[in-house]
């Protein structure tokens, strides 16, 4: 559990902190470490340099834009985010997602963008984010770019993040009036990584009948999916418990369902659609509250 | 206890005295201690589970920057092979080198070995040796090990089995001839990872020609003696040390490749050499416990009595055969396996067997816990066969209270036990009456809910002597103790015992403080140091601590304070038979304002100018106290659990227990010792299980795979006691370290099963896994929702 030997950069802006990544050799971004730093132990990752992030200060703020956009910055910790009143409210199933990551210690350490720049296919946070249809925004060489969530994930360990662009913040777009969203998790019970993980966001119409549904799947396959054959069974229904089954039902259609000693992939598709029903469920409860 | 001493403070929740320093990080645990121009030793382990050794390549390692020096197994075969303490009949022992030298027989068998100025060095000189290895065929799994034509693990031995171990009882084919009930059932006990909180680790130095190693173990004295064989050093030259230990569970009960290695190491290089286990590392290179494969036939009538018992167990002991192994399987489990019932007719036979996987060896409970599942679960299926309340059945087969000493019909002899109060308690505790109804409602919400009974006798002490050489222990079963008062009245004790975590510097101190009518806060026990041992201690291991360690406490501190009242009479010119003490006094009874303080005798012992005619000066006593038997606590462990119908999971929604270890110390450590014993066991039933693929690949690697359960997996424990009194020792103690794991394993899975026996379900494996229940459920057509 020894690390290979590699220097290290702390800048204070994030223009210092992109060219220190473009620099000679194989640079890594660190924030709270709790994915690179393992990985770096076990000898998977052999960065030459870490450019550590946690000197640029803007880079940890939770706001809300006049637009009503959540702006949540890449530093922030799952610990904030699970505590912050705003997140709480109006991305429910973000402060959830949050409060479930790995155990207190690695909540206190651990960030969002870290979370999602590792892109961990068993990592909490990219089920909401891809369900609240958020953005990533990245800064490289060239300047700053937003990538829509769900063309972000790109595999296990793979995102659209370029080798030398840092993701800086994620963008959650103001959520409709009765909008109401849970997280839902089978947790591996050893690891604390998300078995199965999913995140609903449900906006019903004023006669209580669902008027969009989003729903964010985590950990069952090879990359953070949504399951669109699930929203589209579950829009315009009445949001009632047949209607809820029916749609949580085909959570898991057309994947290709991760396997391991805990979940066969015929176990995880089940879980996937008795998590997606829980957290409908939990989702249209708040909407209607 | 003697008559003249009341106890004030056995008994009582004294609050442990180690705890502060623990908590306060202050204890100094083996990997602090680091000593000028230090070195540190990498193992390179082999990455095949059954490999020939063809050739290795040290040029690239030894001109690594930082690198000692750089050795293969047969460079250090002075070292000597490591020690087997127990010998059983038709046993076919190893050979093993602490680096193997032929082949490597497990995916982490050691085959070379690096030293550098750095544990980077090392690391990285380690990863530029290149083994050529020649993989062999692979057998994991025992009962396959035993059948014609299997891999062998050592050719020399011409096959894999270990021993048979056959023992019997009563006339079994007329309990079977008779039988109304017969039931068959495979039991698997899988194989665990101890995974105690402080993973090894080993420092040495050599100073003017004596050796000093501090060692994460439970048996310094063994290590101590071994070491110096080993190494060719007188006993006197060999000092070791376990300073703080975070926890062994039998994992550290062992004389390791690596304390041979270190001190050979810093003996052979002049300079402190340390090495650290990683826990990914300790996952291969730490012992596992259990792994049983056992067929069971029980004998029955319908009214619920057990007419006899077969069973036929293979025990996987791994690649070699560790210290204490061959007893585990046998002397530790097939004696207890009739547990708290009188069966009239028994038949047992265990084979041992060797297969690609790291060595098996005692883990909490060793040998006891596979007894009590075994036969608790089978007491489970008889009740389910003849359609029988569980609890009826244990009571109806219970020994009597009156039948004690009770002779078993597997040839051993329990002290003493009354088991049904312990069974009312706990039935009364778990609302055992009403759950039906809780059942019923669980059912209302698609759940499934259960409840489970288990009924454990056990055995503690491991003692005497004799007994042990009888069933082939090679040491002996005492243990030691002195007590030290210096003259200005302090007072050490030092044991032979040697805790990691079971807080003996509190319990010690009560025992000796009720003799010598002190309080414990004015006793420190000393202990994990062989220079400044009695002499010879045998360890901590099988509960065996307080049954003997403790005793032996006892009978110095009762030595002591008889010295206390021959000067105290002396200097107050009165009868010893009148003198008191108590509250830090010496005074004649009732006379207590004319005192003498505690110090004022010690004083007088060390001034040695007014003692009783003949009396030798000072004031200290050593005992080795060898026990009668060993001592056999039981109790009753209830689970009551409910499975959420659409995954499987588990939740244990209640756990009452009521359990009796004869005398209690301090209630407090024994709730401790239940609590976590408890945790433990539960861990066993759902979630934990050492997983080998065929190539003999460890799966559950790491504990990002292998779940250890926390405080958050388990409910708040409900705790009650009855006491029966032993007289195999004077304190009428018996033990508690490992009775909560072997209770609580087959009381969850009983729990469980119950919960599925309405779908038709009679058993399952452990662990009981969310997915093994959910197709278990779905298999038997419910729960498709």
């Amino acid at each position: 559990m020894i690390t290979h030997p590699f220097t290290y950069q702390a800048p204070t802006t994030i223009e210092e902190a992109v060219r220190a990544l473009g620099g000679a050799g194989e640079a890594k971004v660190i924030a709270g470490g709790h994915s690179l730093l393992p990985l770096m132990k076990l000898g998977l990752a052999q960065p030459e340099m870490l450019v550590d992030l946690r000197r640029i200060a803007s880079l940890g703020e939770i706001r809300t834009e006049a637009d009503g956009t959540i702006a949540i910055g890449a530093l922030a910790t799952h610990r904030v985010i699970t505590h912050d009143q705003t997140v709480r409210a109006k991305l429910t199933a973000l402060a959830e997602a949050a409060g479930e990551v790995g155990d207190l210690q690695v909540r206190a350490r651990g960030t969002i963008g870290g979370s999602l720049a590792h892109a961990d296919p068993a990592a909490d946070e990219p089920a909401p984010t891809i369900a609240f249809d958020a953005t990533i925004r990245a800064v490289g060489p060239k300047g700053q770019r937003d990538i829509r969530a769900r063309d972000y994930f790109k595999g296990t360990f793979e995102t659209a993040l370029a080798a030398n662009e840092i993701l800086v913040e994620i963008r959650f777009p103001a959520q409709p009036a009765r909008t109401g969203s849970a997280y839902a998790k089978f947790a591996h019970p050893a690891s604390r990584f998300a078995v199965t993980g999913v995140a609903a966001v449900v906006t019903i119409k004023s006669d209580g009948s669902v008027e969009r549904a989003a729903l964010g799947v985590t950990g069952a396959a090879a990359a953070a999916y949504r399951a669109t054959e699930a929203e589209r069974a579950l829009t315009g229904t009445k949001g009632d418990a047949k209607a809820i089954a029916a749609a949580a039902a085909k959570a898991a259609d057309g994947i290709t369902a991760l396997s391991d000693l805990v979940a066969s992939s015929e176990y995880r598709k089940h879980l996937v659609t008795v998590y997606a029903r829980r957290a409908i469920e939990r989702a249209i409860e708040r909407a209607r509250a | 206890m003697t008559a003249t001493t009341t106890p004030t403070y056995i008994g009582a929740r004294v609050a442990r005295k180690e705890d502060p320093r623990l908590i306060t990080g202050e204890g100094t645990f083996t990997d602090d201690v680091t000593l000028p121009g230090m070195a540190y030793l990498t193992l390179v382990r082999s990455p095949h589970a059954h490999a020939r050794i063809r050739r290795i390549d040290t040029t690239a390692a030894k001109k690594e920057p930082g690198v000692v020096a750089v050795f293969t197994g047969k460079d250090l075969e002075a070292t000597g092979m490591l020690p087997v303490f127990i010998t059983v009949p038709s046993m076919s022992g190893s050979k093993h080198m602490p680096i193997a030298t032929d082949k490597a027989r497990y995916a982490g068998d050691a085959v070379a070995a690096v030293v550098a100025d750095s544990r980077e060095a090392a690391k990285r000189a380690a990863d530029l040796i290149a083994v050529d290895y020649e993989p062999l065929p692979i057998v994991v799994d025992a009962m396959k090990a035993l059948e014609p034509g299997a891999p062998i693990v050592h050719e020399e031995l011409g096959s894999n089995l270990v021993f048979t171990y056959p023992v019997k009882g009563g006339d079994i084919d007329k309990a079977f001839k008779d039988a109304e009930v017969k039931i068959s059932q495979r039991i698997v006990n899988q194989r665990l990872i101890p995974n105690a909180i402080e993973p090894r680790a080993v420092t040495a130095k050599f100073e003017a020609g004596e050796l000093t190693l501090w060692s994460t173990t439970q048996i310094p004295h063994f290590v101590q003696l071994i070491a110096a064989l080993n190494l060719g050093l007188g006993q006197n030259k060999v000092r070791v040390i376990a300073p703080e230990v975070g926890g062994g569970f039998g994992s550290k009960l062992q004389v390791y490749a690596e304390e041979l290695l270190v001190g050979f190491l810093a003996k052979t290089l002049g300079r402190p050499v340390k090495w650290t286990e990683e826990r990914r590392e300790g996952y291969l290179a730490t012992i596992h416990g259990r792994d049983h494969v056992s067929d069971v036939e029980l004998a029955a009538k319908r009214d619920g009595t057990i007419l006899g018992l077969r069973v036929r167990t293979v025990a996987n002991v791994g690649a070699y055969l560790q210290a204490f192994a061959p007893g585990i399987p046998t002397i530790l489990h097939v004696f207890i396996v009739p547990g708290a019932y009188r069966i009239p007719a028994f038949d047992y036979e265990m084979r041992g067997a060797y297969t690609n996987t790291t060595p098996v060896d005692a883990y909490r409970g060793a040998g006891r816990p596979e007894a009590a599942y075994l036969i608790e679960r089978m007491v489970d299926r008889l009740a389910d066969e003849i359609r029988m309340d569980p609890a009826e059945v244990r009571r109806k087969n219970f020994i009597a209270a009156d039948a004690f000493p009770f002779n078993t019909i597997s040839g051993i002899t329990y002290d003493s036990g009354n088991y049904e109060p312990a069974l009312d308690r706990a039935l009364a505790m778990a609302d055992y009456k009403g759950f039906e109804k809780r059942r019923a409602e669980a059912k209302t919400r698609g759940n499934y809910r259960g409840i489970g009974i288990s009924s454990y006798v056990e055995i503690c002490g491991l003692a005497p002597s004799k007994v042990n050489a009888a069933l082939g222990v090679g040491w002996g079963g005492y243990e030691s103790a002195r007590i030290r008062v210096h003259a200005t009245g302090s007072v050490q004790v030092f044991t032979g015992t040697s805790p990691h975590g079971q807080g003996h510097e509190t319990s010690w101190a009560q025992i000796a403080a009720d003799a010598l009518g002190i309080s414990p806060n004015d006793i420190e026990v000393r202990h994990g140091d062989t220079f400044e041992s009695p002499g010879m201690g045998v360890g901590t291991f099988g509960s065996r601590s307080l049954a003997v360690g403790g005793v032996a406490v006892h009978k110095a501190a009762e030595k002591v304070r008889e010295k206390v009242v021959q000067i105290g009479a002396h200097l107050l010119e009165a009868s010893p038979a009148d003198v008191v003490v108590a509250g830090g006094k010496v005074f004649v009874k009732g006379v207590p304002e004319k005192a003498k303080n505690f110090g004022d005798i010690s004083m007088a012992a060390y001034l040695a100018n007014n003692l009783p005619e003949g009396m030798e000066p000072g004031l200290e006593a050593t005992v080795y106290y060898d026990p009668p038997n060993f001592t056999f606590p039981f109790g009753t462990h209830i689970a009551e659990v409910e499975i959420d119908g659409e995954t499987g999971t588990v939740q244990i929604v209640k756990y009452s227990a009521c359990d009796d270890c004869g005398r209690q110390i301090n209630p407090m450590i024994v709730e401790g010792q239940l609590h976590g014993g408890i945790t433990q066991g539960i861990g066993q039933a759902l979630y934990e299980g050492a997983v080998y693929d065929s190539d003999g690949q460890l799966l559950s690697g790491s504990m990002m795979e292998y779940h250890v359960p926390t405080a958050e997996d388990v409910p708040a424990f409900d705790l009650d006691s009855t006491e029966t009194l032993t007289n195999t020792n004077p304190l009428g103690v018996k033990g508690i370290g490992e009775a909560g794991t072997i209770g609580s394993t087959p009381a969850a899975v009983n729990a469980v099963i119950d919960a599925l026996s309405p779908l038709g379900i009679k058993h399952l494996d452990m662990p009981l896994t969310p997915e093994k229940l959910w197709r278990a459920i779905r298999a038997s057509g419910e729960g498709r929702r």
